[in-house]
């Protein structure tokens, strides 16, 4: 099994006509997600590559049955872009668009939690989700995750989730979902959410989380580890060596009024009893002890 | 985006928050025509972002002509913690009764807006957090909802402020949630906030840090960003779009996405070196961007050697390994390069590589094994 998405999932893309979203669109078709349609509200009728292209979400959701969708629309327009989503009937939303304002993000995180809280959205500005061998939505190349399990990955930041998955590669492992849950302020699904899941996931045995300083999600994440899960648990930090206040690419990650260390972060994790790793590789090495012994 | 004190209280009062009478300058003689405007006494404040600066002796109060001249000289161009005071501002001396505090940011955490109060102003918040938690009144306000009247008079009352400020403070309160939301603030503070003998309230100072990702729908912000207080390598790197942390080492790091930068640095460090840098490409490394990169770290003196860690997800190998290569033909870097390169088609990128390396330009298969090599290469 996997979580959030799987091979039945049907997805559509919010921005498909657009340069990165058919890019990424087809590269998800080509991997053997269900792409089943893409919004444009000036291109209804036509197609991308053989993929329909409809006026709204509603419409795309009526003629497709999606579940899913990812956007791919520009900063400015991705608080309606998200709320049409939703009000469309689609359950989870993923938005891959980076640089979006954080009081939009605050915003709409409680608009959909109210309004709409059967709704799940990752990101914004995150890589999206891979069940490996079932459904890739977003921008990971997915020929670098291994399918089949046993281990769930969750991760704050893009390239750091492909060195996760790709030290789990290198060491033979296989894994049942990736999360990438973006860098910004205020994330849709959370840590805590994707490790929930994991938990309740048979086939998942085990759980790598990659985070960053800044905010306290890794030591929320480690309140919920240490009371909520049996499944072993291994992290990685970055950013251990970041100075004080410097933003490092990332809008929330930043260090301040001596909050946010990666220190602090994991030694909250290792006394959950997770392992935390130095840097990726070793993490990778200390998930490969974990799983030779499952 | 931070912005200075002036700027704040520029931005404050574009929201009919009250700030004293006053102006920024860069000159003397017009700081005392400010000063003849703004009414005497006057206070002349350095503008620099960094805490303590009244103690470093960069706020003064001055009663004539003579006094703004004598301070005004004194404080252009002072160096506080490093930082130089290019701009001061000058404005009315407030007679002060009490001084409160006030501030709105997001709590992460809850993921809501995070409205902090506390009838023990002038002192730095963390202080008062420290030593009398309870003295801070706080509220989490759902961005959906806002900020109405009765939950900040409600809000003002828990915080104990003198009853004689309630009404100005509640007034001041929601105009200063309306700057920060329709503001796109991280952090709209007013430190102090205070109440003068005759009864009015208003902001004596304003820190401001605006969201970055907010200038499409605030032209008016480039001016912020303008100003923003970078070293000369952070400024060359932002003037290239590159997101780009100045540090003190000398392994000049080149990554992409934050997450492996910061990771770089990190391991960098892990194996004994330290790193002169910070730096994201983003996504992608093609070669107009590699070669800016590059340049941006050739310029830092203090970089004795380059550390390349490029994970190609939808950029392949290939791709990398071209734009470094194009890269090296644009611009004739000093220091040694390495390189590890992972991901996609990395086989493909390595290849396309091989021909070309030596002393100056070598590769390693991992990340540490990377950083070994190039911490080594600096201690030459």
């Amino acid at each position: 099994m996997s979580i959030f998405v799987d091979e039945n999932t049907k997805v559509i893309y919010q921005g498909l006509t657009g340069s990165q979203g058919r890019m990424y669109g087809l590269l998800n078709r080509a991997y053997g997600t269900k792409v089943v349609g893409g919004t444009n509200p000036k291109k209804a009728g036509t197609d991308v590559d053989g993929v329909p292209v409809f006026g709204s979400v509603k419409d795309a959701v009526a003629a497709t049955g999606a579940t899913a969708s990812c956007i791919f629309i520009p900063a400015p327009g991705v608080k309606d872009a998200i709320m049409e989503a939703a009000e469309g009937g689609i359950t989870f939303i993923v938005a891959i668009t980076e640089g979006v304002p954080a009081h939009d993000e605050a915003w709409f995180f409680n608009k959909l939690k109210r309004d709409f809280p059967h709704v799940r959205l990752l990101g914004p500005n995150c890589p999206g989700i891979i069940s490996p061998g079932k459904c890739n939505i977003g921008i990971t190349a997915g020929h670098i995750a291994k399918p089949g399990g046993p281990v769930g990955i969750v991760s704050r930041s893009g390239t750091l989730t492909y060195q996760a998955l790709y030290e789990l590669q290198q060491n033979g492992i296989g894994v049942t979902t990736c999360v990438g849950i973006g860098g910004d302020p205020v994330p849709g699904t959370s840590f805590i959410d994707c490790l929930a899941a994991f938990q309740a996931d048979p086939e998942t045995k085990a759980v790598m989380m990659f985070g960053e300083i800044g905010g306290s999600a890794e030591e929320e994440a480690a309140a919920f580890i240490k009371a909520n899960m049996d499944k072993p648990v291994v992290s990685y930090i970055a950013g251990v060596t970041a100075p004080a206040g410097k933003k490092m690419g990332h809008a929330g990650a930043i260090v301040s009024g001596g909050k946010g260390t990666a220190k602090a972060k994991m030694e909250a994790l290792a006394d959950a009893g997770v392992k935390v790793g130095n840097n990726p590789t070793e993490a990778g090495d200390l998930m490969a002890e974990i799983v030779a012994k499952l | 985006m931070d912005l200075y004190e002036y700027q704040g209280k520029q931005f404050f009062a574009q929201y009919g928050i009250p700030v004293s009478a006053g102006g920024a300058t860069a000159d003397v003689d017009e700081a005392v025509t400010i000063a003849e405007k703004a009414g005497y006494p006057v206070v002349v404040k350095a503008q620099v972002q960094v805490g303590g600066r009244g103690k470093a002796g960069g706020i003064k109060l001055a009663e004539n002509a003579d006094e703004v001249r004598l301070h005004a000289g004194n404080i252009l161009g002072m160096d506080i913690k490093g930082h130089r005071v290019d701009i001061i501002w000058v404005e009315h001396a407030s007679d002060i009764a009490e001084e409160y505090y006030a501030s709105f940011t997001l709590d992460r955490s809850a993921k809501k807006h995070l409205g902090m109060l506390s009838a023990q102003g002038g002192v730095e918040i963390e202080t008062v957090a420290e030593t009398d938690p309870d003295a801070i009144a706080k509220i989490w306000i759902d961005p959906v909802d806002g900020l109405d009247e009765a939950t900040a008079r409600a809000w003002v009352k828990a915080a104990n402020l003198n009853p004689a400020a309630e009404d100005g403070a509640v007034d001041i309160l929601t105009k200063l949630y309306t700057a920060y939301t329709e503001g796109d603030a991280d952090l709209a503070e007013i430190n102090p906030l205070i109440l003068t003998p005759d009864g009015r309230v208003h902001a004596l100072d304003a820190k401001v840090t605006l969201d970055g990702n907010s200038v499409f729908r605030h032209p008016e912000y480039e001016q912020y960003e303008a100003s923003q207080v970078r070293d000369e390598r952070e400024t060359a790197a932002h003037e290239k779009g590159l997101q780009y942390v100045g540090l003190e080492g000398s392994v000049g790091v080149i990554a992409n996405g934050a997450g492996l930068a910061m990771s770089t640095v990190d391991v960098v460090n892990q194996v004994g070196g330290k790193p002169a840098n910070f730096l994201d490409i983003g996504g992608g490394a093609n070669a107009a961007v590699m070669a800016g990169a590059l340049e941006v770290i050739n310029n830092d003196p203090a970089v004795r050697s380059i550390f390349i860690n490029i994970f190609g997800g939808i950029t392949r190998g290939e791709e990398v390994a071209n734009g470094i290569l194009g890269a090296l033909e644009r611009v004739t870097i000093d220091s040694p390069i390495v390189i590890r390169l992972d991901g996609t088609n990395a086989d493909e990128g390595r290849a396309i590589l091989k021909p070309h390396l030596s002393d100056k330009l070598q590769m390693a298969p991992t990340m540490l094994e990377a950083a070994r090599v190039a911490v080594e290469l600096a201690k030459r």
